[in-house]
């Protein structure tokens, strides 16, 4: 590694924008009476919900434009309205956000799956861009992948195996002082 | 329409929508020309942002022809090219009224310390974002802009956020004549960053990164010194042998939560999500500037907390200035420095990807793949 200085007569624009007075207070240093504080303000004309909008409840009313993108639902709708009893300055208020974040993954593969769409997961996660510009990368990801199915499939097969050669417990021992030399 | 669709960590992709629909008379639904995926993008698609619900759709810089308008929209009409702020900004509360549009209290329901943004969570509001063909915008009178006839809208595009929050992390560092000024992350917003430091007066710009290949571009675009911190071995001691032993005059974190290069911020941060992601860049900053410096932060960090040396900050008498950039308040100046010839965005653009093939471009972006620094979606074609 070596210096690289810069001669700054070269950079377009050099010390254009230089300021003496930029000081760590700006923009509020600009403020010239109290009156342009606006601490009242004239709202703007309020939006009606037309879906299920969450307020945090640092908030006294709703503002006056709300975003309606996918309003929540399921058991992470659940969660998310429970989080939102809980201030931002609240952690619980974050992780119950964050965990309601995970089971809405859960829920979006089976709302795909109920509507008849199976999800192209690699193609989601841009597995063609890994392929076109990662090889080794994309064979990593593949080798890994097909290792953990593997060991999966066979983990639930040798449970399945398991259980069709075992006996099957009674329901109830015909006689209870046999009953403790019952294998199970 | 077509729409990005958001289906949980590192899945995207794209699904037919429903169109947006004028829900407040200062509405207006623009069709995309041209929409960015930022750096900040990724922190949603790592699955670091809290309440970011599946079928959302991202998309916070972008620009397109407006197509309908609500009753009380004057200042734009249908058929306008228009540039839109990532912020969404009435224009009239107490925080808007001191050119601070980053944080206005009148457009995100779900939290009060961030403002409305576009296709962010719905921490930051719950709108639907620009990746898609079409998208509501509301405050149409506030945040859009006419673009230029002269302006290419490569330019344009990259003027709703990655200029302007480079720009302001410069003018936060309250950077004087000769300053030297050390830039964490070489991504497009620490390009900009370090290439604005220049229009303040620095002296001396220094750029931190992993990535060989965009420390390459930082040293040409900034241009900037530039280093790897991967052949770092202390960050605080490299720098201060930089600088005469006292520190960085200011340091600025252009990395946010995403930051590489510290095992136990990464797990704790990045995989455990016990801190709001990795503050290495931040840790950093705060132990490598100078005693009584400034340190700006426009990387993006969760909402709960991160550990960081605060002592420091007390102990050496260290400013700390951060906000999500005022895009309103910058712009007329921003456009005036494109048209001098000072400063050149659409340099950073490496890809120019087609809206079906978006889960290919967040992977090429998160992956850093293919030399990629700016990837632009074109939701409309050409």
């Amino acid at each position: 590694m070596t210096k690289q200085m810069v001669d700054t007569s070269k950079i377009p624009g050099w010390g254009a924008d230089a300021d003496p007075e930029n000081d760590p207070t700006y923009p509020i240093r600009h403020i010239e009476d109290q009156k342009s504080r606006g601490l009242t303000w004239t709202r703007p004309t309020q939006q009606i919900p037309n879906v299920e909008i969450l307020r945090s409840i640092e908030h006294n009313r709703l503002p006056a434009v709300i975003g309606t993108s996918t309003p929540p639902s399921g058991l992470s709708g659940a969660i998310r309205r429970y989080a939102f009893r809980r201030s931002e300055s609240d952690w619980l208020h974050w992780l119950l956000l964050m965990g309601a974040d995970r089971i809405n993954v859960v829920e979006g593969v089976v709302e795909d799956l109920t509507r008849g769409k199976v999800p192209n997961i690699p193609g989601e996660m841009g597995a063609r861009a890994e392929w076109q510009h990662n090889k080794t990368g994309f064979a990593v990801k593949a080798g890994a992948t097909a290792a953990i199915a593997a060991v999966l499939v066979a983990a639930i097969r040798g449970r399945q195996s398991e259980k069709s050669v075992s006996p099957a417990a009674p329901a109830e021992p015909a006689d209870p002082d046999k009953a403790l030399f019952i294998p199970y | 329409m077509l729409a990005m669709n958001y289906r949980g960590p590192y899945r995207v992709r794209v699904d037919e929508k429903p169109m947006p629909q004028i829900l407040h008379p200062e509405d207006a639904i623009v069709r995309v020309t041209r929409s960015c995926i930022c750096g900040s993008d990724l922190h949603l698609y790592h699955g670091m942002v809290p309440d970011t619900r599946v079928g959302m759709t991202f998309g916070h810089e972008f620009c397109g022809i407006v197509e309908q308008v609500g009753p009380e929209v004057r200042n734009l009409k249908v058929g306008d090219h228009v540039l839109v702020p990532f912020n969404i900004a009435c224009g009239k509360c107490h925080f808007c009224q001191q050119g601070l549009f980053g944080n206005c209290h009148e457009a995100n329901a779900q939290a009060t310390a961030v403002g409305g943004i576009f296709g962010y969570s719905h921490t930051a509001g719950g709108y639907d974002g620009g990746q898609a063909q079409y998208v509501r915008v509301p405050y149409a009178d506030v945040g859009p802009m006419v673009i230029p006839d002269w302006m290419d809208p490569d330019d344009a595009v990259l003027l709703t956020d990655v200029v302007p929050t480079g720009y302001q992390a410069a003018e936060m560092g309250g950077i004087q004549p000769g300053d030297t000024v050390v830039v964490f992350g070489a991504g497009p917003v620490g390009l900009m960053a370090a290439r604005s430091a220049w229009l303040f007066g620095a002296g001396r710009v220094i750029v931190i990164d992993h990535l060989d290949y965009r420390l390459e571009f930082a040293r040409v675009f900034g241009p900037a010194e530039v280093y790897n911190f991967r052949e770092i071995d202390d960050m605080a001691v490299f720098l201060k042998k930089q600088t005469d032993s006292l520190g960085a005059d200011v340091c600025i974190d252009a990395v946010g939560g995403d930051a590489a290069g510290n095992a136990l911020h990464y797990l704790f941060g990045t995989k455990l999500k016990l801190e709001a992601g990795s503050a290495i860049a931040l840790h950093w900053a705060i132990n490598s500037v100078k005693k009584g410096g400034i340190v700006s932060i426009v990387g993006v960090y969760g909402p709960t907390g991160n550990m960081v040396p605060i002592g420091n900050v007390v102990n050496k008498g260290i400013t700390i200035r951060a906000n999500q950039a005022s895009v309103k308040r910058l712009l007329p100046r921003l456009i005036d420095h494109i048209k001098a010839g000072h400063i050149n965005p659409k340099a950073m653009i490496t890809h120019r990807v087609p809206l079906a093939d978006i889960a290919d471009a967040y992977h090429l972006f998160s992956a850093k793949l293919d030399g990629c620094i700016k990837p632009v979606l074109l939701p409309n074609g050409q």
